[in-house]
């Protein structure tokens, strides 16, 4: 079984994340990067499976130079090889884009029988890169899945949408997967070293054939006029409770027309 | 006016109040043009004359509920081609995302996700980065797919009349690729649905697993049950009531958090909420630095306190 799994790297949470003055793209190379949290359990699970089923994990990202890190990280986790699209011509690519790109590497890998991403990058947050790679590629989709499970070409999923759904679908297929799936394991030292062997290709956007005109952010299909940081949340009364503390937050409830 | 397309989110017909937010949305930027897909239009037909949709587009196939997701893309492209709507409009729920990034891809038109507002002229705003930021957009190019969080608009009642036209379905074999074997209820507790709720309490570690003092609170206030995603994680609270970065996001009137620190990933899914309350045992617990009101002490003595004082005062 083939597995490729999708990893984002992604400015830090913890960080002060912020955007470029100049054209409003997140700022990639001013703040800490990582792998996207949510990706961990993409790797993880891939890890599993390619455990279970005797396969082969292949990590993908595409992004600036830096998100090499996202790859490493995946390699010391256990996967066996990467591949890391970059070219200058993708600053500030839209999701269409992004799927774009990686539809055509997952092209080129080939012969690829199960794609694992998060459920959404910890930075855009759209979630919907998957289900436009699914779109592309004419795969299965199987989005928020908290449980799954493949046998002979078969993947069955515990898809947590507003309700519970167990679904199934033939392979090839496209799995987004929810932080409910797994526990992601740390890199172990021999993890470490190990990753240093592994290969890593660098492919371009001409190794892909696709132009640089159908992608970036001149051709991003949707534009921000503006960004504005949320005024600071100002802290309002607090009370420590001497036996009243009920008391007191029923009445600022009061106050507030709450009750 | 321009036709605006709103995909109806409903369960066998019971239309979900984020379509009548939708349609109320929609009427900012011209004429509200629902799309009706699945089963039970019967139901309903008098929600969305209520919320002012023009015209209504039915298609009923059990294909809808059988296969994920796919065939909603394919039958809303092609009503899509044939109307040639200003925008398509659709909960961000996740359907709904999906939906949509199916849709930007076979219609070749720019997407916006988790809008919660949008201006007659089709800008939106969004709140990203942990809600730290707001940030306007706009699509340039084909058709503007534009997902919308619920709690976005205040949903405007305008009776109309709507035209209804049935859609006969093909759905092509590519778009019956995952089969929904299996599905769940959804949940009843007699609670409001969290998403939509104008009052959420959230429980944390800090319950020590124990909901009643939560629970009782919410029901006295008449609001949701929330949970941070610790004590979802340990088993005490389902998983569809966490509310965070990896949940549910939340933009009530009142928001109550107890026993919940404050982390990052949790703000991320309530920050937005107009007036936030905290109970806390730890003085130094990161949530009330955001607090409007905030009472430092045990939860399991002050909620129960002021549940009683609530409803005392409520006669
Ligand atoms: C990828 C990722 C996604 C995540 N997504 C989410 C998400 O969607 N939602 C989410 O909530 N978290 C999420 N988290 C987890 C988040 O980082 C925190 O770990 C979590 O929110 C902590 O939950 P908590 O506040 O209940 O627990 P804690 O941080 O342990 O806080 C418990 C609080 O309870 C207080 N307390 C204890 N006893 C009492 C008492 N008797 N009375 C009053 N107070 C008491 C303590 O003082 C403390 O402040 C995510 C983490 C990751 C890595
Ligand atoms: N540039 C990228 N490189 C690799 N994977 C990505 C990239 N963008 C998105 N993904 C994958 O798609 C998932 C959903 O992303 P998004 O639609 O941006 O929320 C992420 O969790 C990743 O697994």
């Amino acid at each position: 079984m083939k597995i490729v799994v999708l990893v984002k790297h992604v400015p830090d949470a913890a960080a002060d994340r912020t955007f470029h003055e100049a054209d409003h793209t997140t700022d990639r190379v001013g703040v800490d990067g990582i792998l996207s949290e949510l990706d961990e359990y993409a790797v993880e699970e891939a890890l599993k499976l390619a455990g279970s089923e005797s396969g082969e994990v292949i990590a993908l990202t595409m992004g600036p130079e830096g998100s090499a890190d996202a790859i490493k990280r995946a390699l010391q986790m256990g996967a066996d090889s990467g591949v890391h699209v970059v070219d200058d011509a993708l600053h500030g690519s839209d999701a269409l884009a992004t799927s774009h790109v990686l539809a055509e590497a997952i092209g080129k890998i080939g012969e690829v029988d199960l794609v694992l991403t998060g459920m959404a990058s910890t930075d855009g947050g759209m979630s919907v890169v998957p289900a436009m790679l699914a779109e592309r590629l004419g795969f299965a989709h199987i989005g928020f899945v908290g449980e799954m499970s493949v046998d002979g070409g078969t993947v069955r999923a515990r898809r947590d949408s507003d309700v519970t759904e167990t679904v199934e679908a033939a392979t090839p297929a496209i799995v987004s997967v929810t932080d409910q799936i797994n526990e992601p394991r740390y890199p172990s030292f021999k993890g470490i070293m190990a990753a240093k062997k592994k290969p890593v290709e660098s492919w371009s956007l001409a190794d892909l054939g696709v132009a640089a005109e159908q992608v970036g952010l001149d051709a991003a299909w949707s534009q921000v006029q503006s960004v504005t940081k949320r005024p600071e949340r100002t802290q309002g009364e607090v009370v420590t409770d001497d036996g009243d503390g009920g008391i007191k937050l029923a009445e600022f409830l009061a106050s507030r027309k709450f009750i | 006016m321009p036709t605006i397309l709103v995909l109806v989110d409903h369960a066998d017909g019971v239309v979900r109040k984020t379509t009548t937010e939708l349609l109320t949305l929609a009427r900012r930027a011209g004429d509200p043009v629902a799309v009706f897909l699945g089963s039970g239009y019967e139901s309903a037909r008098e929600t969305l004359a209520a919320y002012g949709a023009t015209k209504v587009y039915v298609a009923e196939s059990s294909d809808f509920g059988t296969y994920l997701v796919a065939p909603e893309a394919e039958v809303l492209a092609q009503i899509a081609a044939t109307t040639e709507p200003a925008a398509i409009l659709l909960p961000s729920s996740p359907d709904g995302k999906e939906i949509a990034g199916r849709l930007a891809v076979k219609l070749q038109s720019g997407i916006i996700t988790d809008a919660v507002d949008i201006d007659a002229d089709l800008t939106t705003t969004q709140s990203v980065f942990a809600a730290e930021y707001s940030v306007t957009s706009r699509v340039t190019h084909g058709t503007p797919i534009i997902t919308v969080k619920p709690n976005s608009a205040a949903p405007e009642p305008a009776a109309s009349t709507p035209e209804e036209e049935k859609v006969t379905v093909s759905i092509s074999d590519t778009a019956k690729r995952a089969t929904v074997v299996e599905r769940s209820e959804r949940e009843t507790t007699g609670r409001p649905d969290l998403a939509e709720a104008a009052v959420v309490v959230s429980g944390g570690r800090g319950t020590g697993g124990d909901f009643g003092p939560v629970e009782a609170l919410a029901d006295a206030l008449g609001g949701a049950v929330g949970a941070s995603r610790a004590a979802v994680d340990s088993g005490w609270y389902p998983h569809a009531h966490q509310v965070g970065q990896t949940g549910q996001t939340v933009s009530p009137q009142l928001y109550i958090a107890a026993g919940i620190s404050g982390a990052i990933q949790h703000r991320a899914g309530m920050q937005t909420s107009k007036t936030i309350v905290a109970v806390d045992k730890d003085p130094e617990a990161p949530i009330f630095a955001m607090v409007d009101f905030g009472v430092v002490g045990d939860l399991h003595t002050v909620l129960p306190r002021a549940t009683e004082e609530i409803t005392k005062r409520q006669g």
